[in-house]
């Protein structure tokens, strides 16, 4: 079941994608953030927090903070050689007070040396990580759901997400995410060890991280399944949460390169500094990405703005593209969330659904379900939920976040997780191999709203382009929502790189991902 | 009054409900038991289910004996009117207010959402987004000479919400702002009688839009004149 596409028309929206992207692209090559050398530190292996909690990356990035711009790694190393330490050991007397500006710098074949055996460290654990994964999702791919069904859990306190998430896993999904603390995206800083208070939601701390790893690794070797574990690397430490996701084995990340600009008032240069460090991260990890289409159809009306979801989703294909990712990675988002009384509603879904599947075709494709439409009526958005699944197998969909019939009322209870996944589960055996059987009629509703939305977008990327994406933003273009250049929160932990700079583990990475 | 199943004072009720042990007749057993204790009678679990090991799950009919006496029942505060369109709300506002209506909104602890208000011409909405404290908040609708200040509360977790909120209305009265604003909440957990009761002018449950938010503020601006 597929829909006639205009393979012209793709190729100018990509270029279109190319065209916006690329002065943001040369903005991005010329400067690190803050929390790009603070993620890097991580790389080396700084990790652990003082006494009142501050981690030790953020210490080191104060204390050098006017060499950030050279690239903190090279003092972290510098520190390493000249006190004969183990990361750990460094770790514990910058704890202690120890400042690395105290120390001059030795030359700098000593410091590339040290550099290139810490990076030696990162890529075999990465390695080793990414072919644990590549074999167990392949020692057990006939246990998989298609599409993968993806549930949220999210206590605050990590032990009972443990719990929720075992029973998750049990009753057959196939993907876990943990929805971060609420607050958590505007700190400049990742909270350190593992957490039992949240508001909204569960901190993402590397120890968290290594928590849930263990237990649905567990789980998983009971059910004879691989259980994909999520976490959300949006917000201010974009990087050093990447870094965390790698280093912890996690399997997908959310990724947005325009998210934080517009639904955090995070500053756009920081946003998109931040996110080409982070998805080389999560490539070389062979992390996949979501991005947070849904969130345009959420704040306005679904069906008249959808052509921004798709002009949105080049644009992050493109920025994806740039960082080194492949395209089986990059698992763009969009959402079933148009008013459920539109008459021929569900034929417009199933358009725009279709339309993203057939313009991505190797992207595992995140499909996201009604929200703004949901009440306190949870028979109706059961319903809503099921046409939902109907349309996320029929249009092939590769992930499929479960709507929860008490969207509209509280954060889920087990009970209404477990009705989620029944319910998906029915749906998708059901309605198996119905995509083979059926064709899309020539000219009709479905066919004909594509090629409108298609057309839509052609026309916004045109705009967006002659603009500029800044200027875009600025004006308002996505979601409706104006973010001045250099306002919002982050943009004074943007630096221009000196001529000097030194990443060593960036430029692995770029190595590695054929990006040079 | 009962609840009515398909028979008038049948006291028909339908529940469902996890408990924390494994799938068995004993868990089964302790269910009914729940049930009665609740003051039920005539109970039948017609579906149980294990959600995992140590927890199962029911759904079951029963039937109550409470009897509300109607008569005595009194509806709390409404919100009372008569929601306009898109461009009547427009008009109205070129018409009668004759200027731009400013509402500043913000989510105060909670995730990102928004109204639709941005696409009124006639009304000029300021989103502040995510995670704004009440203080800055309260410094954006003066900066903007503010008609109207909306929070939104996606998240109900406890006890936090309703100090936020009423912190909100605590800083207005202290600097003496209260009058100069029309303050409202809209949100999952919100309703209307809270609303008034934490001292808002108005709150909007899941099920309101910008339209009922809009309406509200541009017919209370009005009278307030």
């Amino acid at each position: 079941m597929k829909l006639k596409i205009n393979h012209k028309k793709i190729r100018k929206a990509r270029e279109l994608a190319r065209m916006i992207t690329r002065p943001v692209q040369e903005y991005i090559e010329e400067h690190t953030t803050i929390s790009i050398e603070r993620a890097s530190l991580r790389l080396c292996g700084s990790s652990g927090a003082t006494t009142n909690g501050e981690p030790i990356p953020n210490t080191i990035t104060r204390d050098l903070s006017d060499k950030a711009s050279k690239g903190l790694v090279k003092y972290y190393i510098n520190a390493l050689i000249q006190k004969k330490l183990n990361p750990d050991s460094l770790n514990q007397l910058i704890k202690d007070g120890f400042k690395l500006s105290s120390l001059p710098l030795v030359d700098f074949k000593q410091i590339q040396d040290k550099a290139n055996q810490l990076v030696d460290t990162f890529a075999s654990k990465i390695q080793g990580h990414n072919e644990y994964r590549r074999n167990k999702i392949d020692q057990y791919k006939n246990n998989e759901n298609d599409p993968l069904l993806y549930v949220i859990v999210a206590t605050g306190n990590v032990y009972e997400d443990v719990k929720q998430a075992r029973a998750a896993a049990i009753e057959g999904s196939d993907i876990i995410a943990v929805i971060r603390s609420t607050v958590q995206s505007l700190l400049d800083y990742v909270p350190e060890g593992p957490t039992t208070e949240g508001f909204g939601g569960t901190y993402a701390t590397q120890a968290n991280f290594k928590i849930m790893r263990e237990a649905l690794d567990d789980v998983g070797k009971k059910e004879n399944k691989y259980i994909r574990l999520v976490n959300y690397a949006s917000g201010l430490c974009m990087p050093e949460i990447a870094v965390m996701g790698a280093l912890e084995r996690l399997d997908m990340m959310l990724s947005d390169s325009m998210y934080g600009v517009l639904f955090r008032d995070i500053n756009m240069y920081r946003t998109f500094v931040d996110q080409h460090f982070s998805r080389m991260l999560h490539a070389y990890a062979e992390i996949v990405i979501n991005t947070g289409e849904d969130n345009y159809l959420t704040t306005s009306n679904a069906y008249d703005k959808i052509h921004t979801v798709l002009a949105s989703q080049f644009i992050n294909e493109r920025f994806a593209l740039n960082s080194g990712m492949p395209r089986h990675l990059i698992g763009l988002g969009h959402a079933f969330e148009i008013d459920p009384s539109l008459k021929n509603g569900f034929l417009y879904e199933l358009a725009h659904a279709q339309l993203v599947r057939d313009i991505f075709p190797e992207h595992p494709l995140k499909y996201m379900p009604p929200t703004k439409y949901m009440t306190g009526d949870i028979f109706k958005g059961y319903v809503m939920n099921s046409l939902f699944n109907f349309v996320g197998k029929l249009s092939s969909q590769k992930i499929l976040l479960l709507g929860m019939l008490t969207e509209g009322i509280h954060t889920p209870f087990l009970q209404d997780r477990y009705l989620a996944i029944e319910n998906a589960k029915y749906i998708i055996n059901n309605i198996c191999d119905l995509n083979d059987e059926l064709v899309i009629k020539e000219n009709g509703i479905i066919q004909k709203r594509a090629n409108e939305v298609l057309d839509n977008t052609l026309a916004f990327l045109e705009k967006v382009s002659s603009l500029s994406l800044f200027n875009s933003i600025e004006e308002g273009l996505f979601a409706e929502i104006k973010r001045k250049k250099t306002h919002g929160k982050g943009f004074k932990g943007v630096l221009k790189k000196d001529v000097d700079y030194f990443n060593p583990f960036e430029q692995h990475m770029k190595k590695i991902l054929n990006m040079d | 009054m009962k609840a009515y199943g398909d028979t008038l004072d049948d006291g028909k009720v339908q529940l469902s409900f996890t408990l924390p042990d494994k799938n068995n007749p004993k868990t089964k057993e302790a269910a009914k038991q729940y049930i009665l204790q609740m003051g039920f009678s005539d109970c039948t679990i017609s579906h149980t289910k294990t959600l995992s090991d140590g927890f199962t799950f029911f759904i079951a009919y029963a039937t109550s004996s409470v009897d509300i006496d109607y008569d005595k029942v009194k509806a709390p505060p409404q919100l009372e009117f008569e929601t306009m369109d898109f461009d009547s709300i427009n008009l109205f506002i070129k018409e009668k207010i004759k200027r731009k209506v400013v509402v500043v909104g913000a989510c105060t602890g909670t995730d990102a959402h928004h109204y639709g208000l941005e696409r009124y011409p006639m009304i000029e909405a300021v989103n502040l987004g995510a995670q704004v404290s009440n203080a800055k908040l309260i410094d954006k609708a003066k900066e903007y000479n503010a008609d109207c200040i909306l929070v939104s509360q996606v998240v109900t977790q406890k006890k936090k919400h309703v100090e936020n909120l009423t912190e909100l209305i605590e800083i207005l009265k202290a600097d003496k702002l209260r009058d100069r604003y029309i303050v409202c909440i809209g949100g999952p957990g919100i309703t209307h009688q809270l609303a008034v009761k934490l001292g808002f002018d108005a709150g909007f449950t899941k099920g309101c839009y910008a339209e009922d938010v809009a309406t509200f503020i541009i017919k209370t601006i009005v009278q307030n004149k």
